[in-house]
């Protein structure tokens, strides 16, 4: 029996240490079993620094073929289950083939990485980085020990964000006006702006604005849209005259948004909408989307 | 039906106060925590109750002030919390984060309130987004409720002067602007709810919005209570900015709760000093609008305010008060064309009241207001409304019991013209009142001009009116009106004889108008005020010769005749029979002997003439004896004919007794008793012998028809006469007669046939124990007594 566990049994411990890891930023990290870890987060171009220690379980050598460390970035379609496409695949080798009787410890060091795309755990799609460890060995099978970490990519402020405005209505019916002071928000933005009414003709109830995400995956006819509601925002309540302003003031910080991803390697892409809807006595509904771009901004704090 | 929706919203309430219960439980738990999240998510919970649309305002009120009473414990916890050091800035931003509108923003409001307490933004900022914010409210019942409390949360915060959260320059603007624009919004959600919903039931929802007036109103209180404004800020900002909103709102509830409001709330100070523009909004109010309550109200309010101290009243008269008043009225009822005529009066009523409070000099402005009234009202039949007329009487009423003197009344031109509207019966009813005014306050008119006007007022009671109905009149009632005339005339007086002439010849001018059923109420009043002024110019006879004074009493007596002939149109013979003898007196006393001989004349005419009731010719008879009797100007010839007819129509009476009476009473037409009157004692004994004659007639008649004789009664009444000429002297009484004439009636009394009668039996006896009692006093009298036996 106890050679059946040692069997089953990892016969070394594997860690991934990153140099900068009491300093660096943590941010949480959901996994596919839906727990949430804290991981160390980096932005592109960064010089990735750690050692890996190896540690035989008590009284064990190991055995190798070499041992490498790998960084990778992949994307991970769902409806393509089994499939990774490695943007990024960096390797280094940590040991020639040989054998390990104690605890040894290699450093490692990626530097200048690109990492040109953010952490992405979507609908459809899942776009990860991983420090992954391979002792590979003969007969059996390799021991692999991985370390997910994230990438935010920061952008700065756009020089040019213009306000949204439109004027739309049904004739005769409902004219309105509205206006979101920028078309470009970062995610921990207000979105500021009014909704004007020019003429109402039916019995509105409520109004509110809703973001939502529009994940589109695949390409050609292969392409997948997911649409979520992320916030409804109630934005007033019963019905306005002729001549109301309305004013809207939406935090986005309590909702959980990504910067827009645009044509992410070919694979898939994340973009934003707001939808004004109104809703009348008959609950009718009447809307209007506009595509925002949200972004990340470098917190100066 | 209608009882299952009363108990249907029952149902729901106690719905929503559960749910806020079990939610506020849970905040309560999380307060206790310390738990800012938890607190919050229950908190909003909890107010998502206020969310539902199913109540009316009246339960919907219950539900808010038990989430207000929450509301409370959770500002006071982030009270707290900001102490400790929590950051009440990121505590703002956290409560936007909720969903729903409506709990969001209750939660921003408190949280807001506690930002401006721990004065870490300048509250003008604050309150400027959160009235803002709350725009997002448009369903009118719970908006309105919204605003009413941030209104309240912020009334103790507002950078007022002198508060704590002023901040550096111009914040009461800052204040104002708030409220203002508070009270604009709720106003609008206010105006608009009548809009929504059914048609059918719009009448529920005017009453349920009228329940819910109070919360609009409540701004202007609190613009009102704001230290810093002042006259200057309430003239230029507030003011202009509520009415902007009031006229704007076009709507009849709200302009008259509102005008009202402003009215209340604010200063009579700042009404007076912005008159103009608050009556410029008046004529801009819908038509439907119940101005006049408003106006009155305002008038009032300045009318106390002036009577309230003698230091203020400049100011009126600075800024034009009336003036201002009197166009604003005038413009109010050319815009608003179907007010009544009720409505229209009562504005001149609160006027008037005014004026009379605070130009009680002016004169002219009370006339101007009656003017103005005259106008509105002209064009217009009579006025039927019992409202309307009310308020004219009032109208009337308030300068006469203002000045007290209906002098100052009759100044006014356009007084009696107003009363020209009043139907008959309470044309009728003024005039008793100024008539009564008088009387309270013996005021005497003593121009003819103001007796002219006077009448003018009064006309109702002194002519059949126009199309008045003939029967409608209760005989007590209308007596008593023309007493009350009669006593009036009294009380119309001038010293100076002439003009107290002219004031007599207008007066009998209207009185002439009166008619048959007014003529013997009014006539003799004139009459005797005539000769009242006759004697007073024989008081001062030295005075009053020559021919140019037209107030000679020949003129005067001449008047007099005229007048006293209208009468035989009643007929009233008797009463003019009664003046005719008056007259013929008073011109005894001048000495005019052709005008007294001519009343006389006239009397006997009358009583030949109409006098035929023969109890009216009894009285009549004596009448015209007694005043004859005092008649000392007439020659021989004259008298002797008057006696002559006095002394045959006594004689002619139908029942015996009456001749004997107006028989002896004759007698003493032929000896007055005094130093140069007549002393003809033989035809005093003819008359007393014929009394006998007549009485013996009498007696023997009774005996006829009754079997009995008559009472003894004349025949006492003839030996009194006999004792009264006998003591005066003449010397054809004999005491032999007067011996006779006992014995006479001792005879009848013991006779068989006699009646008992007791009083006469104890005149008798009376006159008896005279004659003993003055035999017995001796002297002269006791001699002449002396040889009469009893």
């Amino acid at each position: 029996m106890n050679y059946l566990i040692g069997a089953f049994k990892q016969p070394c411990n594997i860690s991934i240490k990153f140099s900068d890891g009491r300093t660096r930023k943590q941010v949480p990290l959901k996994r596919e079993n839906g727990q949430t870890t804290m991981v160390p987060l980096f932005q592109n171009k960064e010089n990735i620094v750690g050692e890996v220690s190896i540690e035989p379980t008590q009284g064990k050598k190991v055995e190798h073929n070499g041992v490498k460390i790998e960084l990778l970035g992949q994307i991970e379609l769902y409806f393509d289950r089994g499939n990774f496409y490695d943007f990024t695949s960096l390797v280094r080798e940590l040991e020639v083939p040989g054998e390990i009787y104690e605890r040894k410890t290699y450093p490692f060091e990626f530097s200048s990485v690109e990492m040109p795309y953010e952490t992405y755990n979507g609908v459809n799609v899942r776009l990860r980085y991983i420090l992954k460890v391979t002792i590979s060995r003969n007969y059996v099978s390799n021991i692999v020990e991985y370390q997910d970490f994230v990438v935010y990519n920061y952008t700065p402020l756009p020089s040019i964000n213009n306000s949204i405005k439109m004027e739309v209505g049904i004739e005769d019916c409902l004219h309105i006006e509205f206006e979101y002071n920028k078309s470009k928000y970062h995610l921990k933005d207000v979105i500021i702006g009014k909704i004007y009414f020019l003429l109402v003709r039916i019995k509105i109830k409520n109004m509110e604005l809703e973001i939502r995400r529009r994940e589109s995956t695949g390409s050609g006819p292969n392409t997948y849209v997911e649409t979520e509601t992320l916030a409804k925002f109630e934005l007033m309540d019963g019905a306005p005259v002729r001549g109301e302003s309305i004013p809207i003031r939406l935090f986005l910080s309590p909702y959980e948004l990504t910067p827009t991803y645009r044509n992410i390697n070919n694979k898939f892409s994340v973009k934003y909408y707001l939808n004004l809807v109104l809703v009348d006595e008959e609950d009718r509904r009447y809307f209007k989307q506009q595509e925002i771009t949200v972004y990340r901004l470098q917190e100066t704090s | 039906m209608i009882s299952d929706g009363i108990e249907d919203e029952e149902k729901w309430l106690a719905e929503g106060i559960a749910g806020l219960q079990h939610n506020a439980f849970y905040m309560h738990r999380a307060l206790d925590s310390n738990n800012h999240r938890d607190s919050l998510k229950y908190s909003a919970q909890m107010l998502s109750e206020l969310r539902t649309s199913r109540l009316s305002p009246h339960k919907y009120y219950e539900l808010y002030m038990r989430a207000f009473d929450e509301l409370r414990k959770l500002e006071m916890f982030f009270n707290e919390e900001t102490k400790r050091g929590c950051s009440i800035i990121d505590l703002y931003e956290l409560v936007q984060h909720a969903g729903n509108i409506l709990p969001r923003l209750y939660l921003l409001c408190t949280v807001g309130s506690v930002y401006i307490k721990s004065k870490e933004a300048p509250a003008k900022d604050i309150l400027k987004d959160l009235v803002e914010m709350c725009k997002g409210i448009q369903h009118p019942v719970r908006g309105l409720f919204l605003r009413s409390y941030l209104s309240q949360v912020s009334r103790d915060k507002l950078p007022d002067i002198g508060s704590e959260y002023e901040g550096d320059a111009d914040t009461v603007m800052d204040a104002v602007e708030f409220v203002l624009q508070n009270f604009t919004e709720m106003n609008k959600l206010w105006v608009r709810m009548q809009h929504q919903g059914p048609v059918r039931e719009k009448e529920k929802r005017e009453k349920e919005r009228s329940e819910l007036r109070d919360l609009v109103g409540k701004n202007l209180h609190v613009l009102s209570q704001i230290e810093g404004v002042d006259l200057d800020m309430y003239k230029d900002t507030v003011l202009p900015r509520v009415l902007e909103q009031v006229v704007n709102c076009k709507d009849e509830l709200a302009q008259y709760y509102l005008m009202d409001c402003i009215i209340q709330v604010f200063p009579d100070e700042y009404h007076l000093q912005t008159l103009e523009t608050l009556l410029g909004a008046c004529p801009q109010l819908q038509s439907t609008v119940d101005i006049k309550t408003v106006l009155s109200q305002l008038m009032d309010r300045l009318s106390n305010y002036a009577a309230s101290s003698a230091e203020v009243l400049p100011e009126f008269l600075q800024v034009e008060a009336f003036t201002k008043l009197s166009n604003a009225i005038g413009k109010v009822i050319e815009a608003q064309v179907d007010m009544p005529a009720v409505g229209a009066i009562t504005l001149y009523v609160s006027l008037l009241t005014f004026t009379l409070r605070v130009h009680p000099d002016r004169l002219d402005y009370v006339d101007q207001v009656l003017g103005a009234c005259v106008k509105k009202l002209s064009g217009k039949a009579r006025l039927e409304d019992g409202k309307a007329t009310k308020q004219i009487v009032a109208l009337l009423s308030a300068p006469l019991e203002k000045y007290n003197d209906i002098v100052t009344a009759l100044e006014l031109s356009n007084y009696p013209r107003v009363m020209d509207y009043l139907d008959n019966a309470t044309n009728k009813v003024m005039a008793v009142v100024i008539i009564q005014s008088i009387m309270k306050n013996n005021t005497y008119i003593s121009t003819s001009d103001k007796v002219e006007a006077l009448f003018e007022l009064i006309k109702g009671l002194i002519k059949d009116l126009d199309g008045s109905p003939v029967d409608e009149l209760d005989e007590e009632d209308f007596k008593e009106e023309q007493n009350s005339v009669a006593r009036l005339i009294h009380m119309l007086y001038n010293d100076d004889p002439e003009e107290m002439l002219k004031i007599i010849c207008t007066v009998r001018k209207h009185i002439l108008t009166g008619g048959p059923k007014r003529l013997p109420f009014t006539v003799p009043p004139l009459i005797f005020s005539a000769l009242k002024l006759v004697r007073q110019l024989q008081g001062q006879d030295g005075d009053v010769v020559g021919e140019d004074v037209p107030a000679t009493p020949k003129k005067i007596f001449q008047l007099l005749h005229q007048t006293i002939e209208a009468l035989s149109s009643v007929p009233a013979p008797e009463l003019a029979l009664r003046l005719y003898l008056q007259c013929a007196e008073a011109a005894n006393d001048c000495d005019l002997e052709p005008v007294a001989y001519e009343f006389f004349t006239q009397a006997f005419i009358l009583y030949e003439e109409e006098i035929a009731d023969s109890k009216a010719q009894v009285t009549a008879i004596h009448l015209i004896i007694g005043t004859l009797q005092r008649m000392n100007i007439f020659g021989v010839e004259n008298r002797d004919t008057l006696t002559h007819k006095a002394t045959g129509y006594s004689a002619k009476l139908l029942k015996k007794p009456d001749q004997c009476r107006a028989v002896y009473a004759c007698s003493h037409l032929f000896w007055v008793d005094d130093q140069d009157g007549m002393k003809d004692g033989e035809r005093v004994i003819l008359c007393l012998k014929r009394a006998l004659r007549i009485a013996n007639a009498a007696q023997q008649m009774a005996n006829v028809t009754r079997g009995s004789n008559g009472p003894v009664t004349l025949f006492v009444e003839i030996l009194n006469k006999y004792l009264y000429f006998f003591e005066k002297g003449n010397p054809q009484i004999y005491s032999a007669a007067i011996q006779d004439l006992v014995e006479l009636i001792k005879t009848e009394m013991q006779g068989d046939m006699a009646t008992p009668d007791p009083s006469a039996n104890a005149f008798f006896a009376s006159s008896l124990r005279y004659i003993q009692f003055q035999k017995q006093k001796g002297g002269i009298m006791g001699e002449k007594y002396e040889s009469i036996k009893v």
